[in-house]
């Protein structure tokens, strides 16, 4: 093949695979923050597994990095690799069927010895299969010239294998003719303390580059920038944008942000990224257990606080009794739900959408909650805002549900200024009520917070039903029917507060599709592509769950078939049945710890239209 | 000029209107006016009181003060009013709980408030059986005792609250009665004056399911030689006629009668609260009746560190060496790239 040759892609999907501790993340991430700075748009889904260090050699060992560049629009980290790399037998095993006929798979082929061979569960070795024929193979002695690479440096054997990643990530980057400059100045930066570390990376990273410049068996690509809107950008995950709008929503509420949670994954890191911010004054208390997360939150929201509290399925599961507490109180409090595989453990580091009607239903009593979703990785930062808005304009804890697509997938964001956000009106007492009612309501049937310290205002909540407006314990049959009223009407209201539901694609279409949350990326993918085809769809995809958006009905009423596609068994469609019983909803449901792929979703619609 | 304030409350002035509705001769009711007692002595303003209860009939307590109050859910008080003193230091928060809610279903937030040292007033009235649900035992009810869910005896050895205070590394613990209103409005400000998380357990009489567990230590008879109250800097000294006094016997106490055996009061041992190392102070606590009196009074009062005061002081440091002042600056720092 000529190596002058370049051929001009939309777009590709390339795919990073090795043993958990073979630093497949970081080149993948590389990757992707170089190519957004030459202007790509992108999309990355981080696939790793539960165990820190699992196995070596094995599949369930194998962390993979899936990332999606082009010069068009990419909501996505796409279905099928163009590009795969894969460190060792158990990688090329686990990942072989996600690869494009005719894609190209660069192997360490110094990784395929007997041992591994048969620990990745193989009998014979895979590229001495003809199946493997189908695809541009590219054996790189990746271990052997890594060691040359770095036989004068003085270095120990596990440092040297360490940096094996570089040298598949330099053969990557001639591939896709990227420069090395910023993955060059990240090590810099992050071994300024130990320039040999620094320097031993970039001297695999030139290794890996320059080997596949040499063999000329490659194939060299060029993405063209992709038309993006002017302005300021970065890349982000769900994860670290979550914390940023919840940051936001305390600011533009100009209150004091606190945040009382216990590790889990995948939510772990907006504790993390939020103990940081002491910067902003952020309070972070990692409590004893989840339940400690929600109660202390509770206790700051009592305080005039912005409180929040951050979790995973299981761990909504524990906060279930204390987020009843909020709701009786009439407390505002955001509760993030990075919802992950289950029940129980289940999948820990896998995505699913199956814990809607936890957060929905799952508390003792009459207690409702608003539920949120956000549905891209950036979008995380709005809806966060979002559910912090309506927590503190409406006196209510309000759940927000992400998963881990979304936490750990990547895409570049235009960053926003915080002025752009609307101010959060807190609902704090006026302080020249003369006689305070803890429980009296305003027209949005929204009561009115005081905070210790304020000298009048004494009050005292509780646990215990309280009778209406001054908030005292009360049994009173009839008290409790007019409380629990008052609470599911005040949160009914909230749907005059949120904006109606759009539709996308054709308004004249006979089938919509309806899904929610971080499926958007997908749904919207098929959308287009069918549109492509000549296929007229629609998409409506709900952010808004609880309450719905007030035009709901109308939506669902224009289209003579109903699709919901979600990544449970039909959580979102039997909801839907409930509110709106007069219509049939077809279903497509998956629940495998992993995204729709668009191919699927074109043959689902296909066989309804 | 800053103006001084001069605060003349009484107890009244922390009465709530709510009626109580602890049962006729509980000993809640004791303690309840002891707490507004020492609350009005304490030269605090009243705003900046917050009563947190978990659930039990000790819980129902935060309703009976008119003070900012909050009654939560069972067992979660310790958490609850960690998060309220740290998101807010200057307020003076006291935790009502009881053997159940404290020791049982919030042992884990009981042991952890104590080991961060968060500025708390934890007062857990210790009445050994589950009052609210009618008679079961808590984990404090003594080995063998006949409840209704134990009717055969319990099969299990009860938690001394003030040993898993030292073993949580508590800072402060003291000991009170219900019924004896004068030493726990001592208490009660001691407590409140001491930087930590201040655990004050007080035997209380629960009139109805384990009616006068504690009347060995309250007969007149005999209670003066059943208990010694702790000092600082005193001698331990107890007994109808003071003259029997506590010594160290090896590493174990011993109780001796000043003026038998060549004893003399300068052989008594004095009361160190302020005692970093915890081994006396865990012998004192585990002092039991009919071997030794029951201590009462501050037996432990360290100064350490508080966690709400680290956090503030962390916040401070670092806001004055940070270079990022606003969301705005973070968003804009790291990797990022114009598109023009």
């Amino acid at each position: 093949m000529n190596k002058k040759s370049i051929i001009e892609l939309d777009e590709v999907v390339i795919k990073f695979s090795g043993d958990s501790g073979d630093g497949m993340q970081l080149t993948g991430m590389q990757f992707s923050n170089t190519s957004a700075l030459l202007g790509n748009d992108i999309s990355t889904f981080p696939d790793y597994p539960a165990e820190i260090r699992a196995p070596q050699g094995t599949v369930g060992g194998v962390s993979g990095f899936q990332l999606h560049l082009g010069t068009k629009e990419i909501n996505t980290p796409g279905d099928y690799a163009d590009v795969l790399v894969a460190m060792n037998p158990a990688a090329l095993k686990a990942n072989l069927r996600w690869v494009k006929s005719g894609g190209t798979i660069i192997v360490d082929i110094d990784s395929f010895n007997e041992k591994n061979i048969k620990r990745a569960g193989y009998d014979t070795d895979p590229l001495k299969d003809e199946r493997i024929g189908n695809f541009n193979i590219i054996e790189a002695p990746i271990t052997l010239l890594t060691r040359e690479a770095l036989k004068d440096m003085g270095l120990d054997q596990k440092s040297i294998s360490r940096s094996k990643n570089m040298f598949a990530l330099g053969m990557v980057y001639w591939l896709f003719s990227r420069p090395l400059d910023f993955t060059e100045k990240f090590f810099e930066d992050k071994f300024k303390k130990v320039p040999l570390i620094a320097e031993a990376n970039r001297k695999v990273l030139h290794a890996g580059f320059n080997y596949a410049l040499t063999i000329e068996a490659l194939p060299s690509y060029r993405i063209n920038p992709a038309k993006i809107k002017p302005g300021m950008y970065r890349n982000i995950n769900g994860n670290i944008a979550t914390a940023w709008g919840l940051l936001a929503a305390a600011e533009r509420a100009k209150l004091e942000l606190f945040i009382g949670s216990y590790p889990i994954t995948p939510a772990t890191e907006i504790l993390q990224e939020l103990s940081y911010r002491k910067d902003l004054g952020v309070k972070s208390f990692q409590a004893e257990d989840e339940i400690a997360g929600i109660a202390t939150a509770i206790g700051a929201s009592f305080t005039g606080k912005f409180a929040v509290t951050t979790t995973s399925g299981p761990g909504l599961a524990l906060k279930t009794e204390a987020m009843g507490l909020a709701v009786i109180m009439e407390l505002p409090l955001v509760i993030v739900n990075v919802q992950r595989g289950g029940p129980s453990t289940g999948l820990p580091t896998k995505t699913e959408q199956a814990d809607l009607l936890q957060a929905l239903y799952g508390r003792n009593g009459e207690s409702p909650i608003p539920v949120v979703a956000a549905s891209t990785p950036s979008n995380c930062f709005y809806y966060a805002f979002e559910a912090g808005r309506i927590a503190l304009e409406h006196m209510t804890p309000v759940i927000l549900l992400t998963d881990g697509f979304l936490a750990n997938g990547s895409e570049p964001w235009k960053i926003m200024r915080t002025e752009e956000l609307p101010e959060v009106n807190v609902k704090m007492v006026n302080k020249d009520i003369a006689d305070y009612k803890p429980y009296l309501r305003d027209k949005n049937m929204v009561r009115s917070w005081a905070i210790p310290g304020m000298p009048g205002f004494e009050h005292r909540l509780g646990s215990l039903e309280k009778m209406a407006v001054t908030g005292t314990v009360s049994y009173v049959p009839e008290n409790h029917q007019v409380m629990t009223n008052e609470r599911a009407s005040k949160i009914a209201n909230i749907v005059n507060h949120i904006p109606s539901q759009t539709i996308e694609g054709d308004e004249d279409a006979d089938l919509l599709l309806i899904g929610w949350g971080s499926t958007y990326g997908h749904l919207l993918t098929t959308v287009r592509e069918l549109r492509e085809e000549g296929i007229k769809v629609a998409l409506a995809q709900f952010n808004y769950i609880f309450p719905l958006p007030n035009n709901t009905e109308v939506v669902l009423s224009k289209y003579k078939k109903r699709l919901v596609c979600e990544l449970n068994m039909g959580q979102f469609a039997s909801y839907l049945r409930i509110n709106f019983p007069q219509y049939e909803y077809l279903q497509y449901n998956k629940v495998q710890g992993l995204p729709f792929t668009v191919i699927e979703l074109k043959e689902v619609i296909k066989k309804h239209l | 000029m800053q103006t001084i304030e001069v605060l003349n409350y009484t107890a009244k002035d922390f009465k709530s209107d709510q009626e109580i509705r602890w049962c006729a001769g509980c000993g809640d009711i004791a303690i309840l006016n002891a707490v507004q007692k020492a609350m009005a002595e304490l030269g605090r303003k009243k705003e900046e009181f917050v009563v947190v209860s978990g659930i039990g009939c000790s819980s129902r307590f935060p309703y009976y003060m008119n003070t900012y109050g909050f009654h939560g859910i069972h067992g979660r008080a310790g958490a609850i009013a960690s998060g309220i003193k740290v998101a807010n230091p200057k307020l003076s928060v006291w935790q009502i709980t009881g053997d159940g809610d404290a020791l049982a279903i919030g042992g884990n937030h009981f042991i952890h408030e104590i080991r961060r040292n968060i500025d708390l007033n934890v007062l857990i009235f210790n009445n050994q059986i589950y009052g609210l649900t009618k008679g079961q035992f808590s984990p404090t009810s003594k080995y063998g005792q006949v409840t209704k869910t134990s009717p055969y005896g319990t099969v299990e050895a009860p938690f001394n609250p003030g040993e898993l205070t030292i073993g949580a590394r508590g800072s402060f613990f003291a000991r009170g009665l219900d019924m004896n209103v004068a030493l726990n409005v001592e208490l009660f400000k001691s407590a409140e004056a001491h930087r930590g998380t201040s655990v004050v357990e007080i035997l209380q009489n629960c009139v109805i399911f384990n009616d006068g567990t504690f009347n060995y230590l309250t007969d007149k008879e005999h209670r003066e030689d059943r208990i010694v109250v702790l000092e600082h800097g005193k001698p331990m000294i107890f007994g109808k006629e003071k003259n029997k006094g506590l010594i160290l016997n090896g590493f174990k106490l011993k109780v001796a009668e000043i003026g038998v055996d060549g004893v003399t009061e300068a052989d008594i041992l004095v009361h160190d609260a302020h005692e970093a190392d915890p081994s006396l102070h865990l012998a004192l606590i585990n002092m039991s009746f009919p071997e030794f009196p029951v201590a009462f009074g501050v037996i432990r009062a360290v100064a350490a560190n508080t966690y709400d005061a680290a956090v503030e002081n962390q916040i401070h440091n670092i806001q004055a060496k940070a270079k990022i002042k606003s969301l705005n600056d973070l968003m804009l720092s790291g990797d990022v790239w114009e598109v023009k």
